[in-house]
């Protein structure tokens, strides 16, 4: 999240919003981006729906045992298609900021650049 | 003739501690040294020699070092530390379940709406239609 930050103008720059998911309520996860300073939306899916529609549940993970989300990026496109997934096998280990950038440019390059 | 004190145990303790706090409060901030922890092992490698340093002293020279007793005990809980460390990197995190159910390149991304920070909805309907695309990073939040 912070290599995601620190490059969040990248992203604009190619006309892509970043969106971080999580189980995490509202409050926490104002508390977080305040603490952190991220300014890229951060949604709270208590429940897990999303999370498990986009099938990235990570049952019963959670500090309480309760169901989570697996780490996992997608590239989705303006007509709501998936470009790109990155699931990694390793919950330390996340796509970093330039790998997702090198995605956005293969699956779907901008005249800009 | 009065025994010395056998630092290299404490010194091999401390730089056990060391190594490990350090990945947590410094290098997981930093993919480089997060993803593979090379800085920790790195930092292993003479924690373990000057343990070993310590313990021989302590009993090849008994007559000139102490640390008997102190020595095995530092030992042992870091190289106890070391294994947990190591088991959490290796064994772990690396317990996720396999995901045969997340959609793929080429599928139709479900939308929703969920609340940000803020408290305010947010559509990824929406999102789309104001750019060209969005990455969406599911994380396993901070408790």
């Amino acid at each position: 999240m912070r290599g995601i930050e620190k490059r969040l103008q990248e992203f604009h720059a190619r006309g892509v919003e970043v969106v971080a998911i999580s189980t995490d309520k509202c409050e926490d996860s104002k508390k977080l981006c305040q603490s952190q300073g991220y300014t890229f939306p951060f949604l709270s899916d208590a429940k897990a729906d999303v999370i498990r529609r986009f099938g990235v549940l990570h049952a019963r993970a959670g500090m309480e045992d309760q169901d989570i989300a697996r780490p996992a990026e997608f590239l989705v496109d303006a007509s709501g298609k998936i470009r790109w997934v990155n699931l990694t096998g390793d919950i330390r280990v996340r796509a970093r900021p330039q790998m997702i950038l090198d995605a956005i440019d293969a699956a779907m390059p901008s005249a800009g650049g | 003739m009065k025994r010395r004190w056998n630092s290299p145990g404490w010194a091999g303790f401390a730089i056990t501690l060391a190594a490990i706090l350090s990945y947590f409060l410094i290098f997981y901030r930093y993919p480089v040294t997060r993803d593979v922890p090379w800085v920790t092992y790195v930092l292993f490698a003479p924690a373990v020699a000057l343990l070993v340093v310590s313990v021989r002293r302590a009993y090849e020279q008994p007559e000139q070092y102490k640390g008997k007793i102190s020595g095995p005990i530092l030992s042992t809980i870091s190289i106890a530390l070391m294994g947990l460390f190591c088991y959490m990197v290796l064994v772990l995190t690396k317990d996720v379940p396999a995901a045969a159910n997340a959609l793929q390149a080429g599928q139709q991304a479900p939308d929703f709406t969920l609340n940000d920070a803020s408290g305010r909805p947010v559509a990824l309907a929406d999102i789309l239609h104001k750019n060209r695309a969005a990455v969406l990073v599911f994380y396993r939040g901070y408790w």
